[in-house]
C-alpha cells in the first residue's frame, strides 16, 4: 500500500483548485473556531471541523506537502477523539484548537506561497495535540481492539523465484461487495506463473444454489520472485471474508528463505504499516467501532443543492448578458423611432423583452454575489488578537454578515476591513481604565454592519472610542505640510484629513495598525473599487466608518456626458456636483491651469477637448459645464463637458484585451445607440493634467481641502 | 463503450484528481458532492464502478455504500471507499457497508488505476 506523496507532479494542475478551496475551508473553519471561544461546538460543528482538517490532509497528501500532512494528521486525530466523545472539550483544548486553525492557516500560506517554516513552527501545538492523545490512550487503553485483523504484517521472505501456494477459501457472502473473483485471479497471475486448481466441492445441486452466494475455493500454485506481501495485497479488500493461506512450498532458487531479503521486512515488530510515526492511529482505530453512526442528523436533506462553477463561464455569462441589455437598448430605441414614423404606440412584446431582459441580467449578476459573511468572519479573530495584545476590552458585534455582494468586490474587501478595523482598535478604543474615567463601560464595542441600500452596500465600522482627535489630526497635516498652518477647517474637513496621502500618525505606528499603510491606502482601495469612504466622529463618543460600495464591477451606475461629438461615462459616484460657472468664478493660474472657485475653494479644471483633443467641443467652462468630480487620492477636480446626456446603468467592456492602455479610460460601453462611449478614469485625468505641466501647483491645488492655496517652492 | 465511474467527494480537489486520472484511463466520470447528491446523481442510470469518500456532509461515504447495496441496480456495482492511511476502522466499517475495497490517500494515479481495474471487469 504505497501511498506516494511525490506523486504530486501528475497532479500538479490541482493546486489551483486545492489551494481555493483550502481558503474556503479555513475561513469555515474560523467561523466554527471563533463560535469555540465563547461556547463548546456541537456535533455538526466538531464535524466540519474534523472535515475541514481531513479534507486539507488529503490534498496536501497528494501534493507532497508533508508538513501540512503531519499537522493535519495530528489536529485530526484530536478532532476525531473529541467527535467520538472520547475527550471532552476542556478550555485547554479550545485553545489548542484555535491556536491549531492559526498554525493550519499559515501552513496552507507557506505551502501556496512555497515557503518554508521555522523547523520548529507549530511544534507547541503538536507538542501538546501528543500530550492529550497519549493521556487520552491511557483512559482508553482497556477498550477493545477493533475486530479488523490488520492488513498483516510483512512476516514474508523471498527474492528470486520462489513456489508459492496459496489457498482461498471465500465465504459464502463473497459477492455482497461485488468482489469479482476472476479478477483478483487475474491479477494473481500477473505475479509470476500461475497455476489454479478450483475445488467445487461446496457447491450444492442447483436447484439448492443461491446465485448469489459464493460456494468455490482454489488452491493456487505461484512461481514468482514476489513477497508473500505482494501476494497478500492481491487478497487485501477480501481478507475479512476469505481464509487466505499461504505459503512457500519450495524455495526452488532461494535456499536461505529464512534471512531476511531485501528491505521490507520488519522481522519481528508486530506493528502495523503506518508509515507516519504519529502514535495515533491504533488508538482512533480503538476507539471508533461507532464509525458511521457518530453521523447523525443527515437522513433529511434539506440542503439547498449548489454547484460550483468555473467563473470564466461566469463572466463570459455576464458579458453575453450585458451585449444582451444593449442589444435591448438599442433595438427599443430604434422601435421608438419606428413608432414615431408608423404611429404605432406599441409594438407587442417590446416592453416585455426589456422587463425580460433586466430580470436576467439581474439573476445572472446575482449568480456572482456572495456573503459578505466570508470577510467578516476573519474579524472576531482579530479583535481578540489586538485587543489581547494591547490590553484593551473589546466587544465585536457583527450584523447583516449574509449581506451579498460581487465575489470580486469581497476580495477587495477585506484588506480595507481589516485595516479600519485595527484602526478603531488601535487609536480609537481607549484603554479599559481611561474609559471607566470616562464614565463609560470598561468594556468598548465595535460594530460592524453590512446592509443594502438603493444599489450599493453600505458596511459601516463604528466604534465607542476616544473618537478622532481633532487637535492632534490638524497639528499633524500641518506638519506634514498637507494643510496650511493658517488654514481654516470645518470638524468635518479635519476629520477627512486622516485620508489625505501621507497623513498617517507616524508617532503611533506600533505593529497593530502601522504597517506603513494608512487610511488614505483604505481609502484608495476602495474607490478602486468604485466606492466611497466616509468618517464621523463625536469626541468621546466614538467614530464611525461608512463604506459605500457598488454591488458590481460589472455594471456602473454612469452619466453620459457629451464633448463634441464624443460621448463619455462618468462614474455617478464619483461626481460631487455639475455647474455652469459664472465667467468671475474661473482664473487662469498660469497659461496652462485654470480654477474654479466655488464657495471659496478653488478647483483645478480638467478640460477632456484638450486632453483628448476633441475639435467641435465648447472651449470655454463658462458656456459649458463643468462636473465636480472627487478624486481617490483626495481632493476634487472639475471637469468640462458640453452637456450632461443622462444617467444611465452601463455595462463596462474591458479595453485591456484589445488595447494598451489608454490614459485617463477604465473602459468602454456601448449606449443605446449602438455607438461606443468611453468610460473615464478620474484619477488618471487628474494625475494626466498634473504631469502636463505646472505639476506643482496643480498637484498641490488638487488636494487642498480648505481652499488654502499653498505655492510650490 | 467507454466505463463509467462516478467519484463522490466534498473536496473538489479529490474529485478532481479522482476523475483526471480515471478519464486519462478512458472512463467517462460522473461527479457528485455528497451521498445524497450521489444518490441522486446515479436515479436512472448506473455506473462501472462508484468511488467515494468516507467523510462528507449530509450523508457519508459508509451509509451511501449501505443505500446503493440495498438496491437491486447495485448489487453488483463495485463501490471503493477512500480512507487515509491507518483508516482500518474505517476499511472495516465500509467493507461491511458492502465496500468492493479502499483506496488509501493520497494516492498516485496509477495506484488508483491498479485498484480500479482490481474491482472492476
Amino acid at each position: 500500500m504505497s501511498s506516494d506523496g511525490s506523486s504530486g507532479s501528475e497532479f500538479d494542475r490541482f493546486r489551483v483548485t486545492f489551494f481555493e478551496e483550502c481558503n474556503e475551508i479555513l475561513a469555515d473553519l474560523e467561523v466554527h473556531l471563533t463560535q469555540l471561544q465563547s461556547e463548546a461546538l456541537d456535533v455538526e460543528g466538531l464535524n466540519a471541523v474534523f472535515r475541514a482538517a481531513h479534507s486539507i490532509k488529503a490534498g496536501a497528501g497528494a501534493f507532497g506537502f508533508t508538513r501540512l500532512v503531519t499537522f493535519t494528521h495530528s489536529f485530526e486525530a484530536l478532532l476525531d477523539k473529541l467527535r467520538d466523545g472520547v475527550l471532552e472539550q476542556t478550555p485547554q483544548i479550545s485553545d489548542i484548537l484555535i491556536r491549531g486553525g492559526d498554525n493550519l492557516a499559515e501552513l496552507v500560506a507557506a505551502a501556496q506561497e512555497e515557503r518554508e517554516l521555522p523547523e520548529d513552527f507549530a511544534a507547541a501545538t503538536l507538542a501538546d495535540i501528543q500530550d492529550i492523545l497519549q493521556e487520552g490512550e491511557v483512559a482508553t487503553d482497556a477498550s477493545p481492539e477493533a475486530s479488523v485483523t490488520d492488513a498483516a504484517p510483512d512476516t514474508a521472505t523471498g527474492s528470486g523465484s520462489a513456489t508459492w501456494q496459496v489457498v482461498v477459501t471465500p465465504g459464502q457472502d463473497l459477492f455482497k461487495n461485488a468482489t469479482e473473483p476472476l479478477l483478483l485471479i487475474r491479477e494473481l497471475a500477473g505475479l509470476g506463473e500461475l497455476s489454479t486448481e478450483c475445488n467445487a466441492g461446496n457447491l450444492p445441486s442447483l436447484r439448492r444454489m443461491d446465485p448469489e452466494l459464493s460456494y468455490l475455493s482454489w488452491t493456487f500454485t505461484l512461481v514468482s520472485d514476489c513477497t508473500k506481501a505482494d501476494i497478500e495485497e492481491v487478497f487485501e479488500f477480501v481478507d475479512d471474508t476469505c481464509l487466505i493461506e499461504i505459503t512457500q512450498s519450495s524455495q526452488a532458487a532461494n535456499p536461505d528463505a529464512q534471512s531476511p531479503a531485501p528491505d521490507t521486512q520488519p522481522a519481528a515488530t508486530p506493528e502495523p504499516a503506518t508509515a507516519e510515526p504519529v502514535a495515533t492511529p491504533q488508538t482512533v482505530a480503538a476507539a471508533k467501532p461507532t464509525g458511521p453512526g457518530a453521523a447523525t442528523s443527515q437522513s433529511k436533506p434539506p440542503q439547498a443543492s449548489s454547484i460550483r462553477v468555473d467563473l470564466n463561464r461566469i463572466d463570459r455569462l455576464v458579458n453575453t448578458v450585458g451585449e444582451l441589455v444593449i442589444t435591448q437598448a438599442m433595438l427599443s430605441e430604434e422601435m421608438a423611432e419606428l413608432a414615431e414614423h408608423t404611429g404605432r404606440q406599441h409594438i407587442a412584446g417590446q416592453e416585455q423583452l426589456a422587463a425580460l431582459t433586466r430580470e436576467l441580467q439581474e439573476c445572472v449578476m446575482a449568480i456572482r454575489m456572495q456573503p459578505v459573511k466570508s470577510v467578516f468572519a476573519r474579524m472576531p479573530r482579530l479583535v481578540r488578537d489586538l485587543s489581547g495584545k494591547l490590553g484593551k476590552k473589546i466587544n465585536l458585534r457583527m450584523a447583516g454578515e449574509h449581506t451579498e455582494v460581487d465575489k470580486t468586490i469581497i476580495e477587495e474587501l477585506a484588506d480595507p476591513l481589516t485595516h479600519m478595523i485595527r484602526n478603531s482598535i488601535d487609536h480609537g478604543m481607549e484603554m479599559p481604565a481611561d474609559r471607566v474615567a470616562a464614565g463609560k463601560s470598561e468594556e468598548g464595542t465595535i460594530d460592524l454592519s453590512a446592509a443594502h441600500v438603493g444599489g450599493n452596500i453600505v458596511i459601516s465600522v463604528m466604534d465607542d472610542g476616544a473618537g478622532i482627535n481633532r487637535e492632534r489630526v490638524l497639528g499633524k497635516a500641518i506638519e506634514k505640510g498637507i494643510v496650511a498652518p493658517d488654514a481654516h477647517l470645518s470638524e468635518h474637513e479635519i476629520d477627512e484629513l486622516i485620508f489625505a496621502p501621507g497623513f498617517s500618525t507616524a508617532d503611533s505606528v506600533t505593529d497593530i495598525s502601522g504597517r506603513g499603510v494608512g487610511m488614505d491606502v483604505v481609502r484608495r482601495n476602495i474607490m478602486g473599487i468604485g466606492g466611497r469612504i466616509q468618517v464621523t466622529s463625536t469626541p468621546g463618543r466614538g467614530t464611525r466608518f461608512n463604506l459605500l460600495i457598488p454591488l458590481t464591477l460589472a455594471v456602473l451606475d454612469g452619466m453620459i456626458v457629451a464633448v463634441g461629438d464624443q460621448r463619455y461615462i462618468l462614474p455617478i459616484t464619483s461626481i460631487v456636483e455639475s455647474f455652469r460657472p459664472e465667467r468671475e468664478q474661473l482664473r487662469f493660474l498660469d497659461d496652462r491651469t485654470q480654477v474654479v472657485s466655488i464657495r471659496g475653494e478653488f478647483i483645478r479644471i480638467v478640460k477632456l477637448c484638450d486632453l483628448f483633443n476633441i475639435n467641435k467641443a465648447v472651449r470655454d467652462p463658462a458656456s459649458g459645464l463643468v462636473v465636480l468630480v472627487e478624486v481617490a487620492g483626495g481632493g476634487k477636480v472639475g471637469i468640462t463637458v458640453d452637456e450632461l446626456i443622462g444617467q444611465q446603468q452601463i455595462v463596462i467592456k474591458s479595453l485591456n484585451d484589445n488595447f494598451d492602455p489608454v490614459e485617463g479610460i477604465s473602459g468602454a460601453t456601448i449606449l443605446g445607440n449602438g455607438k461606443v462611449a468611453l468610460i473615464l478614469d478620474i484619477e488618471q485625468l487628474a494625475a494626466m493634467r498634473a504631469s502636463n505641466g505646472g505639476r506643482h501647483f496643480a498637484g498641490e491645488l488638487g488636494v487642498l481641502p480648505g481652499g488654502a492655496i499653498v505655492a510650490a517652492e | 463503450m467507454a466505463k463509467r465511474a462516478l467519484t463522490v467527494d466534498d473536496s473538489k480537489t479529490m474529485r478532481d484528481m479522482v476523475a483526471f486520472t480515471l478519464k486519462g484511463a478512458g472512463f467517462d466520470v460522473l461527479e457528485a458532492e455528497d451521498g445524497v447528491h450521489a444518490l441522486s446523481v446515479l436515479k436512472g442510470q448506473t455506473v462501472d464502478v462508484v468511488i467515494t469518500d468516507i467523510n462528507m456532509p449530509n450523508m457519508d461515504g459508509v451509509s451511501l455504500v449501505k443505500e446503493l447495496r440495498a438496491k437491486p441496480e447495485f448489487k453488483s456495482t463495485p463501490i471503493l471507499i477512500l480512507t487515509t492511511e491507518g483508516g482500518d476502522d474505517k476499511k472495516a466499517s465500509g467493507r461491511a457497508a458492502g465496500a468492493t475495497g479502499w483506496i488509501v490517500k493520497p494516492f498516485a494515479p496509477d495506484k488508483l488505476l491498479s485498484v480500479v481495474n482490481k474491482v472492476c471487469p
